[in-house]
């Protein structure tokens, strides 16, 4: 049975004809939605997020209604709005889709959940590699300040707001939310240590500022049009809108799908959406929500309970595709990118390579994290060159236990879950690998093989 | 003394203003001279430091940082193919040694004869087209080996934009 995506977000990306400019955006309805929102109170756009229920796509899924409570509105202080373009996280190419075909559904969405939130200063923090988004953002930028939808006064409402494009420059950090505040103040991207440092509360040159990724900034946009409640009717009660899935790695069809929370399951998207595997190849492993979040293993069951008292036995493609799921299997939904393995795959050699993107990435406040991550990287490195031991599996484990939980911020995490689930899941293969090895090494062979992922 | 452009001058006045602060203006700027000059000089470091009334230790600081900022001119065809995961399981680690052979140039390094700097890079978000390859600011997907094989020959021949 085919599967109905769908599309909110995406819904005119791919499409003939339609274009990234302004007339094009506003032919389609664009705009609309901001009209109606300078005409409403701010507080009530507020309300209407909150009652939508809609969790951020970055990463973590914090409910956006909640986070903008959170803001220090007495301070006196401006407040800000960082839309977090940085679609840093291995696996994750939606954001990009939005910004390059439909840079104005962003801008409409930013402006609307800047007025809810009075903000009258706005950034969005792109990724450095992003050359041409960033020339698409600039232009469309302008276009909307021509047509008064940005700069002052806006649509005869008295408010004013402005946006600036701020260019990361290659750190993943970036895309960490106090990381990304320091950069944009034009230091080294170091995260903040929270307390006290909550954006919504010391943000952005120490004023209460609110960090959202692309994707739910453009879900506000469509929260203003069907309301809070016609929004959270999509998907299931707390994992309320659409998703955009992004699946890469060893798929007939990778791409990008947009789908309601909860509307297939991981094996759906697997095998009826993105195709199935290549022939003759059997599923070994999946990566659900960017290269952070925890390795599910093809032939483990998942049982226990939900949130809401039900009971689940689910093999890996009988996950609901939401957040509250993939996180009940001991895993996320983080940013939405699915990264498929078939049993080609070295599971050594991938977490070398996984190993190798955050060792590059740490940003070194941390001894634990700038000691611990590239020692990890050495340690996979070893092995997939011929010197790998068979204690090294305890020892990979016994390293990232020490990093997470022991840093400023959760990139200590991000690359300590891909050790810790590749450990507890293929132990095996980490243990025959030292083997092996040592079986050539006995023969006077040369103990390393050629490898393909790192 | 360095050199800019006379845009290159006209929209680092347009932009420091608009920031609340003046140094968040300082990976802008990194960028703006870079793309003007190719690299980032130290005389070029000090110029920043001096626009923004900060040290240039500040600007030195974020150089060093940020993968994206170099201190050294990048050869003809800046080549960067993504490692990471998703397009190393496409094939990204072959696509590279394509691209090694063809140019006689290790990854990471600059060909003898200056046409072209290698570089692996980290991804580049656009993981269901991997592997992804980029020359300059053009983005190509997809690279297979022979790909790999029949851009490095264009590049060879100077057919190819070199993406900036
Ligand atoms: C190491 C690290 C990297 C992150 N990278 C991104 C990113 O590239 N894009 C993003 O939107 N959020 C990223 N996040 C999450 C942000 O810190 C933040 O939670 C998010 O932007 C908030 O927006 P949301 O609530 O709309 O998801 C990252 C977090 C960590 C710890
Ligand atoms: S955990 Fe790592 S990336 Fe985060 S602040 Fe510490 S050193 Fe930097
Ligand atoms: S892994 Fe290469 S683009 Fe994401």
């Amino acid at each position: 049975m085919p599967h109905q995506e769908t599309r909110l977000i995406f819904k005119h990306i791919d499409e003939e004809g339609y274009t990234n400019d302004i007339d094009c955006y506003v032919k389609n309805g664009g705009y609309n939605q901001l009209k109606k929102a300078v005409t409403m109170q701010p507080e009530d756009i507020c309300a209407e997020v909150l009652t939508s229920g809609v969790r951020g796509r970055g990463g973590a899924g914090f409910p956006a209604g909640m986070k903008w409570k959170f803001l220090d509105r007495k301070s006196g202080k401006p407040i800000y709005l960082i839309c977090n373009a940085d679609e840093s996280e291995p696996g994750t190419f939606k954001d990009r889709q939005i910004i390059h075909q439909d840079p104005h559904q962003l801008i409409e969405g930013m402006i609307c959940a800047a007025f809810a939130i009075q903000a009258k200063l706005a950034f969005i923090y792109i990724r450095g590699e992003f050359f041409e988004g960033y020339k698409i953002l600039e232009r469309a930028i302008e276009e909307a300040r021509e047509k008064n939808f940005l700069g002052d006064n806006i649509l005869g409402s008295g408010y004013s707001c402005d946006i600036i494009v701020h260019r990361g420059a290659g750190a993943y950090i970036c895309g960490e939310e106090t990381g990304l505040i320091e950069s944009l103040e034009g230091f080294r991207a170091n995260p903040r240590i929270k307390p006290p440092y909550f954006p919504a509360a010391l943000g952005a040159y120490q004023c209460p500022t609110i960090v959202n990724n692309v994707e739910t900034l453009c879900d506000v946009k469509h929260i203003i049009e069907m309301g809070g409640e016609g929004f959270a009717k999509i998907g299931t009660p707390g994992n309320t809108g659409t998703r955009i899935w992004c699946v890469s790695g060893h798929v007939q069809k990778p791409g990008y799908y947009e789908f309601a929370c909860a509307d297939i399951t991981l094996g759906q998207l697997i095998y009826d959406v993105c195709g199935g595997l290549k022939p003759g190849r059997k599923l070994k492993a999946v990566i659900p929500g960017g290269s952070s979040s925890k390795i599910l293993r093809a032939d483990e069951r998942f049982t226990g309970k939900l949130k809401d008292g039900t009971e689940y036995d689910w093999g890996i493609e009988d996950i609901p595709m939401d957040f509250d799921s993939l996180m009940a299997v001991g895993s996320m939904s983080g940013s939405g990118g699915v990264i498929v393995m078939d049993d080609t795959t070295d599971m050594v050699e991938a977490l070398a390579n996984i190993n190798y993107f955050y060792a590059h990435e740490s940003c070194g406040q941390c001894t634990p994290c700038r000691e611990g991550v590239p020692w990890m990287r050495k340690v996979t490195q070893r092995m997939v060159d011929g010197e790998a031991r068979e204690e090294d599996a305890d020892l990979l484990k016994s390293i990232a236990d020490q990093i997470a939980g022991r840093t400023i911020c959760a990139f200590g995490e991000a690359a300590s879950w891909p050790v810790q689930s590749f450990i507890a899941k293929f132990k095996d293969e980490f243990v025959e690998k030292a083997q092996e090895q040592a079986a050539r090494r006995k023969e006077g062979k040369e103990t390393a093989e050629a490898t393909t992922l790192i | 003394m360095i050199s800019l452009k006379p845009e290159t001058i006209e929209k680092i006045d347009k932009l420091v203003p608009r920031y609340p602060t003046v140094r968040s203006a300082a990976l802008p700027l990194c960028h703006l001279v870079q793309e003007d000059l190719g690299y980032l000089s130290n005389e070029s470091i000090e110029w920043i430091a001096e626009r923004l009334e900060l040290q240039p230790i500040n600007i030195q600081e974020l150089v060093t940082f940020y993968p994206m900022l170099r201190t050294e001119a990048t050869g003809e065809y800046h080549v960067r193919v993504c490692r990471t995961l998703p397009c190393a399981l496409a094939g990204a680690y072959q696509t590279c040694r394509s691209f090694e052979k063809e140019f006689d140039c290790k990854v990471g390094h600059t060909s003898e004869d200056g046409k072209v700097t290698l570089e692996f890079v980290e991804c580049h978000a656009d993981c269901g087209k991997g592997p992804v390859v980029m020359v300059g600011e053009d983005e190509y997907t997809d690279i297979d080996p022979l790909k790999a094989m029949e851009m490095a020959a264009k590049m060879k021949s100077g057919e190819l934009s070199n993406g900036l």
